[in-house]
């Protein structure tokens, strides 16, 4: 037995042993970030490790803001390559890069994701604004004296006397999604931001008029914070919880399948569903705009954001077939008009937009600085 | 009084006879309430597991006779692997659909008559090329992988009752799957690409090879470096510490860490391997050594039960022929300790094989295709694999999650059988 014993030590050391120079060297790429860009990019990956000689990426579903983090923790084969991000990376996070060596960095839009408002084909259109959906939404909305009270509207009439006079039904995705992180940003901030002292509390910095805004929206003081932005975000993507907004889980199909039982209610999800199911639903308008392919790829159609990729300059040469791979992500027949990707529901952007990410991502051309 | 001293105890028994069987009936009936409930249950679970799962083991196939066309592989004749790997091969698994279904020629129904066929049927014929460059310029019929859509609906689990506009797959369509399988041509087969297979986005692709082979390389620095590990510190802390403040502090943290989280160690792991230390992120060493952190208590703990199961005859014995202490330990009482460290370890390794917590922070929940080939390559383990896919939206990666499950529970109960078995056969008792 002791001899037994002393094998598996002798064992375990070597395997301990042999890790310090192991981590020399890395052929794969190393790819982290974005749960919501992480099924476009293991479809790239997969075919990069399938029709090329390099070995396929590895892909870790880290979030963008976790993903970015690792990112800029510096440059070095134990440092990711790529980072996915379903936001444009910030400023304050492109000097943490800098700070560690990362200076050189190539920015790549993949394309576009919208958020729709989908309703059963037999009913008729909403023509939404931000303003309305924040009205019908937010779990607080201000009052007529400008406080902010729990949200009273039952139903779309009383959101905006245009509407229809039909129940306040929506059925959308659980805080965990990435859908509904990208919907409270983009329409629930954007209504919100339609409200002057809202609108003043986002933009503050200042201690004292933060207090003063707090106190004037009748937001108890346990909620300060010296960022004005984050006391107004605290209210913006504060989502009711009365039974009017129904979270309806992560699988947006199953949304889909109960928008055709419920002809009055509205569903929140991914522009790729509205496309796959064109022949049972329709989405309503936002700001006058109908998800449309063309609109969300536009920009028009406000309730849509960009997706991104991060990659490292100093690691192409270092870590083989990051070159290569941002070739075949920027390939018409990947994030083309036609390519695979739009199979698995991304939106396209124009094409001298994917000209213009082509050309850089080819001659590796570092983004600027923000 | 009198009347007190009459009443003997008997009858104090007697009169509370009644009852205290009751008590007992109740008693016995809960307990076995509750034994049959956890059976049920357990039971539904495996009944819901395998009547979702067991269709992930067959896959449909669609045999089609390829013609290995030289014009298109090696139109220059080098047989140059390279350039051979290049050429489109998606033309060779076209072609025989165009012949069966000539009728077919608008650009929207070619696409979708092209996509009852899996997109890696054409990696199948080049890896039977690189196999064997030879086959260019014959003929042969092959099962070719159908996609996933196809293979729920061959497998049933798309209603062909629904109205067309409800199912996944279009009338056109079922109408070409039904002529081929008229022709014979639809084939389930048993699905080995599950077993060998890298992870993939197309379902019909997927498998587990990856993440079992994740797991095996896990598992195996976990063990190598726990049940030294364990058994040193057990035998060291039963047989020769001193019995004094500091040790029975040592103790009660051993207790204690063996009641933390899991993900706790997935911290303390990222924290001191990967940013400390520098090992890479994603590797089963990684994995292993975390792992390692939270069985070791298991270990000590069952390894100092085992030692302390040996009747101190047995030391006294060997002491008092004149053996040393260490000859004691290590020629008499480890042996007869053994089968209950072991037991010990199996547990403790089987638990390490179904965590999934602490390797979320190590970056070991990760889209990993190749086929790891040692303990420095990224890769993910057999339970990730399975939350991996729960999560996926196809409607194929259903079956296949119950699959994995299966799987992975097969080896569950193995290892426990085994561990049970050892217990039988060479514990001793005293």
């Amino acid at each position: 037995m002791l001899k037994k014993t002393l094998v598996f030590a002798a064992l375990s050391a070597a395997i301990v042993s042999s890790t310090a120079h192991a981590a020399a060297a890395r052929d794969y790429i190393s790819i982290v970030g974005s749960s919501t860009v992480y099924p476009f990019a293991t479809v790239v990956a997969e075919q990069f490790g399938r029709t090329t000689k390099f070995k396929t990426p590895k892909v870790e579903s880290t979030g963008s803001g976790g993903g970015l983090k690792l990112f800029c923790s510096g440059v070095g084969v134990e440092h990711p390559d790529i980072t996915n991000a379903s936001r444009r990376i910030k400023p304050s996070e492109q000097e943490k890069c800098a700070a560690n060596g990362i200076s050189d960095i190539i920015e790549v839009k993949v394309g576009y994701d919208g958020i729709v408002m989908g309703q059963a084909k037999i009913t008729p259109k909403l023509n939404l604004t931000r303003k309305d959906i924040f009205l019908a939404l937010a779990k607080q909305v201000p009052g007529k004296d400008g406080k902010l009270i729990a949200n009273p509207n039952k139903t779309w009439k009383q959101v905006n006397a245009a509407l229809p006079d039909v129940k306040i039904e929506v059925l959308g995705p659980p805080p965990t999604s990435g859908t509904r992180d990208a919907f409270v940003e983009l329409a629930m901030e954007g209504g919100a931001k339609k409200f002057a002292d809202l609108k003043a509390l986002r933009g503050s910095k200042d201690a004292a008029e933060i207090k003063k805004l707090m106190a004037k929206l009748g937001i108890p003081e346990s909620a300060f914070n010296k960022k004005g932005k984050k006391v107004f975000q605290a209210v913006a993507h504060g989502v009711r919880e009365d039974g009017h907004y129904v979270e309806a889980g992560e699988n947006d199909n199953l949304i889909v399948q109960k928008l055709e039982a419920n002809p009055n209610a509205v569903g929140i999800f991914g522009f790729s569903f509205l496309d796959q199911n064109a022949d049972k639903i329709h989405g309503a308008k936002v700001d006058g705009q109908d998800p449309t392919f063309d609109a969300i790829s536009d920009g028009s159609y406000p309730v849509s954001r960009a997706l991104y990729f991060y990659a490292k300059k100093a690691h192409v040469g270092a870590v083989p077939g990051i070159a290569e791979y941002l070739a075949e992500f920027t390939s018409e027949k990947a994030f083309g008009e036609e390519g695979y990707l739009t199979e698995k529901g991304l939106i396209p952007m124009s094409e001298a937009e994917r000209g213009q990410f082509r050309y850089d991502a080819k001659a590796l051309n570092p983004m600027g600085k923000l | 009084m009198a009347e007190q001293q009459n009443t003997r105890t008997i009858d104090k028994v007697n009169a509370s006879l009644k009852r205290r069987y009751a008590t007992e009936r109740r008693f016995k009936t809960l307990g076995l309430g509750a034994v049959v409930l956890g059976l049920l249950f357990v039971s539904m679970l495996f009944v819901d597991i395998l009547s979702k799962g067991y269709s992930a083991f067959v896959q449909t196939h669609i045999q089609l006779e390829v013609y290995f066309d030289p014009e298109i592989l090696d139109p220059e004749g080098t047989r140059d692997m390279e350039a051979i790997a290049r050429a489109d091969f998606r033309q060779l698994v076209r072609e025989p659909l165009r012949q069966i279904f000539p009728e077919v020629t608008s650009r929207r129904d070619k696409r979708a008559l092209y996509k009852i066929l899996s997109t890696g049927a054409p990696f199948q014929l080049i890896e039977m090329v690189r196999a064997n460059p030879d086959l260019i310029g014959t003929r042969m019929t092959i099962d070719l992988i159908a996609d996933d859509d196809i293979d729920m609906l061959v497998k049933g689990h798309i209603d062909r009752n629904a109205p067309a506009d409800q199912r996944r797959v279009n009338d056109t369509v079922i109408g070409w799957i039904d002529r081929l399988d008229e022709q014979g041509l639809v084939a389930t087969k048993f699905n080995t690409g599950f077993f060998i297979n890298g992870d993939s986005r197309e379902p019909e692709l997927a498998g587990i090879g990856g993440a079992v082979a994740g797991s095996f390389y896990t598992l195996l620095v976990t063990l190598a470096l726990s049940f030294p590990i364990g058994v040193a510190a057990a035998i060291y802390l039963e047989e020769f510490a001193p019995k004094n403040r500091w040790t029975d502090l040592i103790e009660v943290n051993i207790n204690n860490l063996a009641a933390v989280p899991s993900i706790v160690f997935g911290l303390l792991g990222l924290a001191m391997f990967i940013n400390l230390f520098g090992l890479p992120r994603s590797a089963p060493l990684v994995g292993g050594l975390v792992l390692t952190l939270m069985t070791l208590p298991t270990i000590i703990i069952a390894s100092r039960a085992a030692l302390k199961s040996v009747p101190p005859s047995i030391r006294e014995a060997a002491l008092g022929v004149g053996a040393s202490r260490m000859q004691t330990v290590f020629h008499h009482v480890v042996p007869l300790a053994m089968p209950g460290m072991l037991t010990g370890t199996i547990i403790g390794m089987a638990q390490a094989l179904g965590e999934t917590a602490p390797l979320l922070m190590i970056g070991m929940v990760a889209f990993i295709v190749d086929i790891p080939g040692g303990p420095m390559d990224p890769s993910s383990v057999l339970p990730v694999q399975v939350y991996l896919w729960a999560d996926s939206p196809e409607r194929a990666f259903v079956e296949r999650t119950s699959a994995a499950i299966i799987v992975l529970l097969s080896f569950l109960i193995a290892m426990n059988t085994f561990a049970v078995i050892m217990r039988r056969r060479f514990e001793r008792r005293w």
